[in-house]
């Protein structure tokens, strides 16, 4: 518009005449009366739209009053599930097994971090950021909201979380959060006693268990970390907290504390079992070694094992796969699930059983190097071609003699064999505390007709007679049952488990004892088959006489060698049998003979005879024993002493 | 004139804006959870405002209605370059940036539609010509249509309010507004189709909130639930769970009422609603005292648009309107629509006094 911009009033002007055209009939003088009644109209508009508003408002904050509390309330709070401390685990004499780790993971609020690429490269720099880390995180990131914690980089060292620590104020949306990891630092040494924890998958729990477990990532999935897992896991708390409409945590309201899982002290002795196990590396094997008298487990070793370590971070798949594939099993747990033929182990054990059966200790067997069921007919061997001569039972049991057995087993009959192994506790579980045990097998004329469907032939006597055969049993059997010969008869059950602690008051509960007389033989009966046994390493035809020599001590013990299949040269190790197919090497051993503190079981597979490889171990970790129990004990006394 | 030397005031009008003001300020410090910065803001705001009205007031109504077309012309100009070199705040080319204050145009566009309106029908013989409508109808749409491109639908919706609100008061003939009103009606298709999706979608949350209650109908439900749960006596200044915990969205500017609702309850809202009408029923009694037609019009179209806007505000708050981003009037934190508002008192306050200085 051109011109000035003021502008006159419409009615008096030509321009505004010019603007409009003139009603004739109008009436300017009818306004006030017009534009009042419009007042008016509108009066009655604003009040009629203020009730509208009104009655909304009072069905809002007035009929539906409740209901919209109700929901106020719903969205504010949340209820948390603080998982628990996990419980340590001890050995006997307070060295930690198992614990709690603090590990530290770094966590980015993405809208919350002002410039993520000036992060990014610092954090390659001082965090030792990979490109896979990056990866990672940047599949995490997807379809995540921006205000949510996504995890960056896990297991920072103390060191990088440190160096984070301080730079902190320079990175806000980044954050260091500190969780427990389960830790075993004995590793590889315990790893088949201890087991580990791993994270909890689909089948490990049922909808009841769930409840217990919420919060937590981590269940015991193997031996002690399973089997006391009620103990070890503790009682979940919860935080009844206030969030913000983002899921936020603004406050906390209420807090039930989570309760501490149980201390587990454990009746190892975490020396003797880095000692048993550093003994038996190298090979493939199992060693238990016990205290006799209370049936608490000192070492429980199987190698070749692994790093339970690897499992509780999380194990990557190349690692499990080549655990997995490995042709040495390092994830077998020999002492618990190898079942071996015990061999020549037995002996002691049927030697019992023929003292019972009133055979004279003192008669003679003369032993040709084999033995025959009838004149002419199929040839037993004896392990030493050239025979041992006449040998009465003591003899016959140190040199191990198979024919004077042969004679022995035809005596008891396959029943009396077996009920004197049963008896024993063989051919069924131990009770250790430790899941899913093996049976073993002790075989008998019915259990083979079913089984096979073939009769009880006199042959399979004489096999089970020298402990070989259809007869199998777990080392942890053969540990138990030297318990039982070194008690002179009770049989006590073997255990892992020595107490529980409460970390709140300090209890500690001992587990009660559970022990079974061996309904076989007398006192004197089994002065006379250890007498036996401590010729085994001090006579002087002994199969370990070389492991005997300058003890200080008396051991009991007994060689055996089970036989792989179809070995024709049974006993014998042939020298150019290839390693996998030579025999196991077994022992049986308690020192001292005449009270006896200690008393183990070994096998090595493939280690050729007894006597010769798994001997000397025996008598190293008997010596570390004692040397340790001295030198312990002294500890003590000195302690004492000064105190 | 000797009555210029008069200082021109209504007192009624000035307590009752006032009280509105003060109220704001106690429900914007517990919206933003305390922020004095945030006060201080409002504050100086205010200030400002009250300066303004009192200003406004002191100019003759016949120089403003003399100059109404010029100021007319000059916002839509303004309108134009804001389109043009606009200032993009959220999305939207709103704001014009004069240096040191940001300038919200449309703004000032809610006080020149009317007073052109006024303008044109101040003399206007009755019964009034459909031609002159269609010329009212034009005033409107302009700045209407350039407000809706920024894209700033309340404003726009206010606009076309307020020049309803003007045309009706200036003596329209009812069959012309059913005319009207017919045609908007059919014009609804097409002006559907003109509207972003996020309109659209804000309209249809509010027809059914619970169909998507995470995504559109959030805010709605929320501000529901603020406002529901307060009961009779609300939750207490400062307690409000809804507003604190970041649920009600906005809650400082166009959601503040859900706040208020919360914290003070029903009572507060029959309290604040009682304000509201006793700043439009004065307005309205001013009005119907006016000296002349200009005044009459001009007075009772910004009255009705003020309480439009408590009553659009409210309403999308409460879950019966759609959400248009229309602030609280005198009360929601930021914009220029407080001082904008205030001058629309200032212009009626000045009229006041003319009269009665006459008589």
């Amino acid at each position: 518009m051109a011109g000035p911009l003021y502008f006159p009033a419409p009615n008096a002007t030509l321009g505004a005449a010019a603007l409009m055209t003139v009603d004739p009939i109008s009436d300017v003088s009818r306004h006030p009366v017009l534009g009042r009644s419009r007042l008016v109209v509108a009066v009655i508009l604003i009040v009629t739209l203020t009730v509208v508003l009104i009655e909304r408002l009072y069905f809002l904050q007035i009929v539906e009053h409740v209901r919209y509390r109700a929901l106020s309330i719903e969205n504010r709070f949340d209820l948390l599930p603080v998982p628990p401390v996990r419980g340590m685990i001890y050995d006997r004499y307070g060295e930690v097994l198992a614990e709690n780790h603090a590990v530290y993971e770094l966590e980015v609020v993405p809208e919350q971090v002002r410039d993520m690429a000036s992060f990014m490269t610092w954090a390659a720099q001082s965090l030792s950021l990979t490109e896979r880390d990056r990866k990672k995180f940047d599949k995490r990131l997807h379809g995540r909201a921006s205000f949510e914690r996504i995890l960056l980089k896990s297991g920072l060292s103390e060191e990088q979380a440190a160096r984070f620590a301080v730079n902190q104020y320079r990175f806000p949306g980044v954050a260091l959060r500190g969780r427990l990891r389960r830790s075993y630092p004995l590793g590889h040494v315990t790893a088949h006693v201890v087991g580990y924890v791993g994270r909890i998958g689909a089948k490990d729990l049922d909808a009841k268990e769930r409840s217990r477990y919420r919060g937590v990532a981590h269940i015991g999935k193997l031996g002690i970390e399973s089997y006391y897992e009620g103990n070890l896991l503790g009682r979940i708390g919860y935080e009844q907290v206030e969030t913000n409409a983002h899921g936020r945590v603004v406050r906390t309201l209420a807090r039930e504390p989570a309760i501490s899982g149980h201390h587990l002290h454990l009746t190892l002795d975490s020396r003797l079992q880095k000692v048993v196990r550093n003994e038996l590396a190298g090979h493939r094997g199992a060693a238990v070694v016990l205290e006799p008298h209370t049936g608490e487990i000192l070492a429980f070793v199987s190698v070749p094992d692994y790093d339970p370590n690897l499992f509780a971070k999380g194990i990557d798949q190349v690692s499990y796969t080549a655990l997995l594939q490995d042709s040495n099993k390092p994830l077998l747990n020999r002492a618990l699930y190898g079942r071996y033929a015990p061999g020549s182990t037995l002996k002691p054990i049927l030697a019992l059983a023929g003292l019972e059966h009133t055979i004279d200790p003192r008669r003679r067997v003369k032993c040709p190097g084999f033995f025959a069921l009838k004149e002419g007919g199929r040839v037993y061997r004896c392990w030493r071609k050239q025979g041992h001569g006449a040998v009465n039972l003591k003899e016959a049991l140190e040199q191990s003699c198979d024919t004077y057995f042969y004679q022995l087993g035809l005596t008891l009959g396959i029943s009396g064999i077996s009920e004197a192994l049963t008896t024993f506790g063989f051919g069924k579980q131990t009770g250790i505390d430790l899941a899913s045990e093996p049976d073993g097998l002790i075989p008998t004329a019915l259990w083979k007709q079913r089984r096979y469907g073939t009769p009880w032939y006199p042959g399979d006597t004489l096999n089970a007679s020298i402990g070989q055969g259809y007869i199998l049993s777990t080392p942890l059997q053969l540990a138990a049952a030297t318990a039982a010969l070194a008690n002179r008869g009770r049989l006590v059950r073997p255990h892992l488990l020595r107490g529980v602690e409460d970390p709140q008051t300090g209890e500690i509960q001992r587990p009660a004892e559970q022990v079974t007389e061996v309904q076989l033989g007398d006192a004197s009966q089994y002065e006379r088959v250890i007498e036996g046994m401590i010729a085994v390493m001090h006579g002087s035809q002994g199969t370990a006489r070389r492991a005997g020599q300058r003890l200080s001590y008396r051991i009991a013990a007994k060689t055996g060698t089970s036989q792989l299949v179809s070995l024709p040269q049974a006993g014998e190790a042939a020298k150019d049998t290839p390693e996998r197919l030579k025999d196991h090497a077994l022992f049986i051993a308690f020192a001292p003979a005449e009270r006896p503190r200690i008393a183990l079981a070994l096998v090595i597979e493939n280690g050729g005879s007894g006597g010769k490889i798994a001997a000397p171990i025996a008598r190293r970790i008997f010596d570390y024993y004692f040397v340790e129990r001295l030198r312990r004990a002294a500890l003590k006394e000195s302690r004492y002493v000064r105190g | 004139m000797f009555a210029d030397r008069v200082f021109r005031f209504d007192s009624v009008l000035f307590f009752s804006t006032g009280i509105i003001l003060l109220g704001g300020v106690f429900i914007l410090f517990s919206a933003s959870g305390g922020s004095t910065e945030i006060i201080f803001h409002q504050g100086i705001r205010i200030a400002i405002a009250i300066i303004v009205m009192l200003g406004v007031a002191q100019i003759d109504p016949d120089v403003i209605r003399r100059w109404s077309p010029a100021i007319y012309l000059v916002t839509i100009l303004i309108l134009m370059l804001v389109l043009a070199v606009g200032y993009v705040g959220k999305g939207a080319q709103r704001w014009l940036d004069l240096g040191l204050v940001r300038f919200q145009p449309a703004e000032l566009m809610k006080l020149a539609t009317p007073m052109m309106i006024a303008w044109l029908f101040a003399n206007a013989p009755i019964p009034i010509s459909f031609g002159r409508l269609m010329m009212a109808l034009t005033i409107v749409v302009i700045p209407a249509g350039l407000v809706m491109v920024q894209p700033d639908l309340g404003t726009a919706v206010m606009l076309v309010i307020s020049a309803i609100c003007a045309v009706v008061l200036a003596g329209i003939r009812w069959r012309h507004l059913i005319i009207l009103t017919a045609a908007v009606a059919a014009a609804l298709p097409f002006l559907w189709s003109q509207l972003r999706d996020y309109q659209k979608d804000r309209i249809l949350a509010m027809l059914d909130p619970w169909s998507d209650p995470l995504g559109m109908g959030y805010h709605t439900i929320q501000a529901q639930i603020a406002i529901g749960s307060a009961g009779v006596g609300g939750k207490g200044w400062f307690s409000g769970s809804q507003a604190h915990l970041d649920f009600v969205p906005e809650r400082s500017t166009d959601f503040i009422f859900a706040v208020f609702a919360e914290e003070f309850g029903f009572v507060g809202i029959i309290v604040l609603m009682g304000a509201y009408l006793l700043v439009t029923g004065r307005c309205i009694r001013i009005a119907y005292r006016a000296q002349d037609h200009y005044c009459r019009i001009l007075a009772g179209a910004l009255a009705l648009t003020f309480f439009f806007y408590v009553f659009v505000n409210v309403g999308m708050v409460s879950g019966i309107l759609p959400v248009v981003g229309v602030p609280l009037p005198l009360i929601s934190y930021g914009g220029t629509s407080m001082i904008t508002l205030m001058a629309a008192f200032g212009i009626i306050m000045g009229m006041h006094r003319r009269r009665r200085l006459m008589t």
